[in-house]
């Protein structure tokens, strides 16, 4: 036997990633209380840094290593940069909220890191065994997040949920995995369609395998009919920790999803397409349905997750590369815009006051016209209005679904589009058309919390009226592979 | 030359900045957002003066174009031009834009800034939807037009306000969603969003169909059309006095746009195999809805329903195409329901903005709608009731007013076409009258019961400049009509040739 040392140069930025981390986490014990913040600028720091290191490098072809598990190539690079975008806009509203609610501690920060960490190496996974790594080091830092408040009550609960019902799913992903190895004899995805498409494969366990596989990954996105813990964690998570486990994670999670099912198991379509239809219908429904009944703006917005990722799942649905480019684009911006929402409900919380009923919202516009114009944007961003950037998501995703030739399921969407309207424009009356409580002016703790959260609303006009250049992006970073 | 400057542009993006520089510079300075929403409604007027004097009347085709590649990936193009069927909705909207915020001078006292930055923020949205080429550029104006819409009736509205606008939205939302899907379907045929390119294009008979009837769901409810009206009087009843203007003489003209512009031409075959059906519910509208008009206490509710009677006419004349070219053979009678439905819509664009000002103006100094709660107003307010009255006349379609012009022009095909729709269309002017006049006995004559109409105060300066203005262009369109009709004649004769066109 012998070995070969593989070509470390792909993997950089993961390993630079993981170095800083490994120098945080032991710089943040010895940074006296009065540096604590020194640990925040770190962090944000190591994600510049990595970040530049993926544009130095940026792949414009595939490039394979680790012995086939772990890739490189564009659509990876765009998906890390936005991750490490979306991280550094999580990690800003984060501080304060953290100082606000007195429980700033470094661990914080580095979790969010090893979860960062862990969203790469799904993204870059080639084979089953990455993807399950990448997987685990990503959940593990959020659980711990989670419970990051181990004195209240929900924050344990929430974690202790998302802890037990994740390793059931995931447990469910591994046995459809092994299902899909035990048929196919290999574990990395190229490998696995070509023996599927060979059709040497035992078809029956086949078709279990990607059964198990699908349950796994719905679960981990969050979509019906395995989505009960979404509301429950998004709920009981501190706030800061809710923005963290609802936004950059579903990239990673479309990640998955795309290398899972269109690189390793394209021949099955048949089987995973018809399950994917009725995960995105459910969620949808559901998603749009429910959600009318929540008065907490948390619980709402993770209602309203489960139906984008219903929407999300159209573009899969039509599994072609213009299909997976438009779940891309959907998701990123599904994340910006989730960044924007949950980041307004820590810019107007407070010490010991957490904003997030929509009956804190009640007359917003009397007591901060700006936020309330800012959450005015957010809002009708997801519900798709034009002319802010949800809409373009939405019209992407939906036209891959009529050209794949479901006309009745984009009629069925948008159907669930307008209802989902009604819960968005329920927060807009509160924010406008009721009297508030209290009507004493309302300013953000720290106007950097103004800043980043109007800068974040303002991108989504901006992205909205000029969305050409991301979708252009998303779309050639398919085509190119 | 004018073509070169991007006049179309202009007209869209200087009343949305002016409205965001409202928004911003008006705060806790009232008079200075009015004069800044003034001077940005004035300019947009007289910029879009050009669009009339420029205008080819000769061609069909569209002019002041302005195309800009806007995300060529989807093939999607900033696309604007105007044509005889738009050019005249787009002065119509610039026009009225300038009475919305004379009308609000003194009578809005809360947030004046946002209300106005409100306001010109949809003046520029509604000039795009009626110049925007290409489908998806039109569905975001479309779309992006219920954000502020939404807003005003919620926040300056009456007392059921919020119940209001939360169904107007969700209504023309629902509405306009099939729209979107088939825009998509079409583009997934054709590989093109230009309306343009989906006139041209070839769909079968199936698809017409399906797409005729998500076009009817999103511009019927905008008319709106029997049985989806129910919003119209909701909405009407609890807006301002500006955003009921708005909706009656400019955004119920999206829904009978978008039938000249995209049913027929897009779905000829589809039109003439369904045209009974609009029809049925024109006349339905024009008879039944004007019933119970006649039974309102209201009077922003009489006009409402009398505003959907009237749109019937617009409905009705566009439809009866079909059954004129099969029972007369030949496009005469065809032009002319057409026309009168195109010249119906400018005049009803007039007078029911006149109307809700004249409501507007009584409501301001007495809070109420109740037509019980006036009698005699005559007495105290001469000047207004001289007025109001010939806004009512203009209503009943009495010849002389640009109510009788439209009018006529679709009873007199409609009798071309079949003598029972006819008959019913006519009906009309006996339950026309019958509602605004008597509204107009009980409000404005007889004897002042009601302490409060003695205090009443004749138009001010401000007031009495709006009427006139509207009253001249009432009567001026209504004696002279023939500019208007020159402008519509050529686009409207090739729209007869799309609609009459068999795509299979």
């Amino acid at each position: 036997m012998n070995f070969v040392i593989p070509a470390f140069a792909p993997a950089i930025p993961e390993m630079a990633l993981l170095a800083l981390i490994s120098f945080i986490l032991v710089a943040d014990t010895f940074w006296s209380k009065r540096y604590q913040f020194a640990t925040y600028y770190a962090t944000q720091i190591s994600l510049v840094v990595v970040g530049y290191l993926i544009l130095s490098s940026f792949a414009t072809t595939q490039i394979i290593t680790f012995d086939g598990s772990f890739v490189r190539d564009s659509f990876a690079d765009i998906l890390k940069l936005f991750t490490i975008a979306i991280s550094m806009g999580i990690f800003l509203f984060s501080r304060e909220y953290l100082v606000q609610h007195k429980f700033f501690s470094g661990e914080y920060f580095v979790l969010g890191l090893f979860g960062v960490l862990g969203m790469f190496v799904m993204i870059s996974a080639h084979n089953m065994i990455t993807m399950y790594l990448g997987l685990e080091i990503m959940s593990l830092a959020m659980i711990a997040m989670i419970a990051l408040r181990r004195d209240c009550a929900h924050a344990v609960e929430a974690a202790l949920k998302y802890f037990i019902l994740g390793a059931l799913a995931t447990g469910m992903l591994l046995y459809g995995f092994s299902m899909i190895y035990g048929a196919t004899g290999s574990i990395t995805f190229p490998e696995m369609a070509e023996i599927i498409a060979s059709g040497q494969a035992d078809s029956v366990v086949l078709s279990f395998g990607v059964v198990f596989v699908v349950i796994g990954l719905a679960f981990k996105l969050g979509a019906v009919p395995f989505h009960m813990w979404v509301p429950d964690v998004y709920h009981g998570a501190p706030t800061a920790v809710t923005l963290y486990i609802g936004t950059a994670p579903k990239i990673a999670g479309f990640a998955m999803l795309y290398r899972l099912l269109a690189e390793g198991m394209p021949g099955l379509i048949e089987d995973w397409q018809s399950l994917i239809i009725m995960i995105s219908i459910l969620s949808m429904v559901i998603g749009s349905i429910v959600a009318i009944a929540q008065d907490n703006l948390k619980r709402l917005l993770a209602y309203s997750g489960i139906g984008h990722i219903g929407f999300l799942l159209l573009g899969v649905i039509a599994a072609t590369p213009e299909g997976y480019s438009a779940s891309m684009f959907y998701v990123i911006i599904y994340a910006i815009t989730s960044v924007a929402g949950f980041g307004m409900i820590v810019t107007l919380s407070r010490t010991g006051k957490e904003f997030d009923l929509i009956s804190d919202f009640k007359g917003l516009n009397v007591r901060n016209p700006w936020l309330a114009v800012m959450m005015l944007i957010i809002l009708f961003s997801m519900a798709g209005i034009p002319p802010f950037v949800g809409f373009w998501a939405k019209i992407v995703v939906i036209e891959e679904v009529v050209k794949a030739g479901f006309t009745w399921l984009a009629v069925l969407a948008v159907i669930m589009a307008v209802i989902s309207a009604f819960y968005y424009l329920k927060v807009v009356k509160a924010m406008y058309f009721d009297k508030p409580e209290d009507d004493s002016p309302l300013e953000p703790v720290s106007p950097s919390l103004t800043w980043a959260v109007s800068f974040t609303a303002i991108l989504l006009v901006v992205l909205g009226l000029l969305p050409s250049s991301l979708i252009d992006l998303c779309y050639h970073s398919l085509k190119a592979l | 030359m004018l073509t070169s400057f991007p006049i179309l542009s202009t007209l869209i993006w200087l009343p949305i900045l002016g409205g965001l520089l409202v928004l911003f510079a008006g705060r806790n300075n009232d008079t200075a957002a009015k004069w800044l929403s003034l001077i940005t409604v004035g300019l947009t007027f007289i910029l879009s003066i050009p669009l009339w004097i420029g205008f080819d009347n000769s061609t069909a085709s569209m002019q002041f174009v302005e195309h800009i590649a806007w995300i060529p990936m989807f093939n999607i193009n900033y696309h604007l031009g105007v044509d005889g069927l738009s050019m005249p909705l787009v002065l119509l909207t610039t026009f009225t834009q300038v009475l919305v915020v004379a009308s609000a001078w003194d009578v809005i006292k809360d947030r004046v800034e946002q209300y106005m930055g409100a306001f010109l923020i949809m003046g520029g949205i509604m000039v795009g939807v009626f110049v925007a080429l290409d489908s998806i550029l039109f569905y975001v104006f479309w779309e992006a037009l219920l954000i502020p819409m939404f807003i005003v009736i919620g926040k300056w509205g009456g007392p059921r306000r919020v119940y209001a606008t939360l169904k107007f939205f969700l209504y023309t939302f629902l509405g306009s969603v099939f729209m979107l899907v088939s825009f998509l379907y079409m583009y997934y045929q054709s590989g093109s969003f230009s309306i343009l390119d989906f006139q041209g294009m070839h769909l079968g008979m199936t698809a017409q169909i399906l797409i005729f009837l998500a076009f009817l769901a999103a511009f019927a409810v905008k008319i709106p059309m029997f049985p989806v009206h129910t919003w119209l009087p909701d909405a009407h009843v609890e807006a301002p006095t500006a955003g009921s203007v708005v909706l009656a003489a400019i955004m119920l003209k999206m829904g009978g746009y978008g039938f000249v512009r995209f049913s027929l031409p897009i779905t000829p075959d589809a039109s003439m195999t369904l045209d009974w059906l609009v029809i049925a519910l024109s006349l339905i509208a024009i008879v039944y809805i004007g019933i119970v008009a006649l039974a309102q206490n209201d009077m922003k509710k009489l006009v409402a329903y009398s505003s959907i009677s009237h749109m019937g006419f617009v409905t009705l004349g566009m439809f009866l195409v079909y059954d004129i070219v099969q029972s007369t053979g030949s496009m005469q009678g065809a032009q002319l329901g057409m026309e009168g439905a195109m010249v119906q819509m400018i005049s009803h664009g007039f007078i029911s903005g006149a109307m809700f000002l004249a409501i507007g103006v009584l409501y301001d100094r007495m809070h109420t709608r109740e037509i019980s709660a006036y009698s005699g107003v005559v007495n105290k307010m001469p000047w207004f009731v001289l007025f109001a009255v010939i806004f009512s006349m203009a209503n009943v379609g009495l010849p002389g007013t640009s109510g009788f012009v439209g009018e006529f022009m679709v009873i007199l095909s409609a009798f071309k076409a079949n003598l029972w729709y006819g008959t019913l269309a006519a009906l009309t002017l006996v339950i026309g009258a019958a509602y605004t006049l008597w509204m107009v006995k009980r409000v404005f004559f007889g004897p002042v019961t009601n302490e409060n109409v003695e205090k009443l105060q004749d138009l001010n300066k401000r007031e009495f400049a709006i009427m006139a203005t509207l009253a001249i262009a009432i009567i001026a369109l209504g004696v002279f009509p023939s500019p208007l009709m020159e402008v519509m004649h050529t686009s409207v004769e090739q729209l007869l040739v799309q609609a009459t066109t068999s795509k299979l």
